[in-house]
């Protein structure tokens, strides 16, 4: 695949991280090559602590690599506005991470103009009501907060939305819901790159997969992985 | 009224009960408390020392300008001794220390509230160096906790495109509200819970109660305008420091992963 067919496009990604024991810095990512289509769901999947975060952080400009490039529709990252890439490419995190105040104030924050209209149209999206644009972010459960946080991240219409196990603190009713919005946001044509380490959840989810571990990434079948990585 | 050498000695007797009860509980503190007690001694009298010298007629007032330089300087290292987890914090508080001595010594000064002497400069910049070392410690702290628990909130602020600032602007917020409402619950509760130390000290000195009272006041309003500017420049410096310049917010060390 060409580097400007790819949204994202790896080449040579080393990220090192200091030794919590004091010892050398461990590479996570060791020289990473690989390309994340522009269509469809991609997840990153692996074990826990393989690097899917990290790997995943960096397309945000989150974190940097400390050798090789990532490139973001052909343009290295270092050359793009950080702000505009993420309002371009949005993240949701592994836990909701409500800010202060109201759904409306949360919904908000990325665009201050946007009307209570607009707003129910976004919590449609994602299966949320539009009275709940006046309670208290907090008052939300777990599986409506973290649909909150993916609502708030799309009021600026991003072409890329990154998840980062986003279901992990959900139970299985709340995970099947968040599913089915990605999906359906996925097929009008939003660009997702999942990370989850749950192999039915990839079955479920996945257009295709990329396996992160050893600090190398390669491509899997869904239907080959075992059930817990 | 003054008290002479005997009486010192006498007052020890309250240093002896306080350690007598750290040995009867067990606490192992009665080696420090001797050893605070007596240090607190020998400084405070080599200081009384250099005063008597900074206090002649003949010893130019360069001298005491000097001590505040050092006084600043010795501020910002016990700083980052005390607060060794706030990244590059000695150049931030040096700056937050000189701006804040720099004001309340121009107001102080440059309207006559005193006038300008050895006997006013060096107790009046001790009493603000002193307060904003204390207001710098506890402000630099709080940022980075304050950063360090919010971590994932400040960073899903960023995700959405805000630029660092805006992303810290809440936190920063919140960490300024809860270091200065100690000190103005403090200022609001003079006079009916405790009589201020300056105040008791003129007082017991023998000064009329109503002009010591008028220089507690001031005093007052020294150490509320130190701690407000020394902890305000340590958030605001603090939270550019806390991000690179292409607004990712740095690792500190107490954060995990």
């Amino acid at each position: 695949m060409d580097d400007s067919e790819s949204v994202f496009a790896l080449r040579n990604v080393t990220v090192r991280r200091p030794d919590p024991n004091g010892g050398e810095p461990r590479a996570v990512l060791d020289g990473v090559d690989t390309d994340i289509p522009g269509q469809g769901t991609t997840v990153l999947w692996g074990t826990s602590g393989a690097g899917k975060t990290t790997l995943l952080r960096l397309l945000d400009r989150l974190d940097v690599p400390d050798a090789g490039v990532v490139r973001y529709r052909g343009t290295p990252l270092d050359d793009l506005d950080p702000l505009a890439l993420r309002r371009e490419v949005g993240m949701v995190f592994q836990r909701p991470t409500p800010f202060a105040g109201t759904v409306r104030d949360n919904l908000r924050v990325a665009a201050p103009e946007a009307d209570d209209g607009r707003l129910g149209e976004l919590l449609e999206r994602v299966s949320l009501p539009a009275d709940v644009l006046g309670r208290d972010a907090d008052t939300l459960s777990g599986g409506e907060l973290q649909r909150m946080c993916l609502a708030r991240t799309l009021v600026v219409e991003p072409r890329v939305v990154l998840l980062d196990e986003p279901t992990s603190a959900l139970d299985a009713e709340p995970t099947r819901t968040f599913e089915r919005t990605v999906a359906d946001l996925a097929a009008d044509g939003l660009t997702v790159v999942w990370v989850s380490h749950d192999a039915a959840q990839v079955r479920r989810v996945a257009d295709r997969v990329l396996e992160v571990a050893g600090g190398r990434v390669r491509a899997r079948e869904a239907d080959d992985l075992e059930d817990e990585a | 009224m003054t008290v002479n050498w005997a009486g010192t000695a006498f007052s020890l007797i309250l240093v002896a009960v306080a350690a007598g009860l750290s040995l009867y509980w067990g606490l192992g503190l009665e080696r420090s408390i001797v050893w605070a007690a007596l240090r607190a001694g020998v400084q405070l009298l080599l200081v009384g020392g250099i005063l008597l010298l900074l206090l002649r007629p003949q010893t130019s007032l360069w001298w005491s300008w000097l001590w505040v330089v050092a006084m600043l300087g010795y501020a910002a290292v016990t700083a980052k001794q005390r607060a060794p987890g706030v990244p590059r914090i000695v150049p931030l508080a040096l700056t937050a220390f000189v701006l804040a001595t720099a004001l309340s010594l121009a107001v102080l000064f440059g309207l006559g509230v005193f006038p300008l002497s050895a006997r006013t400069l060096v107790p009046i910049a001790g009493l603000i160096v002193g307060n904003a070392m204390t207001a710098t410690v506890l402000a630099g702290r709080r940022m980075v906790e304050e950063f360090t628990d919010k971590r994932d909130e400040i960073e899903a602020r960023l995700a959405l495109g805000q630029p660092s600032q805006d992303a810290a602007r809440p936190y920063v917020r919140g960490v300024l509200r809860s270091a200065l409402s100690p000190q103005i619950e403090t200022t609001k509760a003079t006079g009916l819970v405790f009589l201020p130390g300056a105040m008791t000290g003129l007082i017991l000195g023998g000064a009329d109660p109503v002009s010591a009272v008028l220089v507690q006041l001031v005093v007052m309003f020294l150490v509320l305008a130190a701690a407000s500017t020394t902890t305000t420049v340590m958030a605001i410096g603090l939270s550019r420091r806390l991000f690179t310049p292409d607004h990712r917010l740095v690792r500190l060390a107490r954060a995990a992963s």
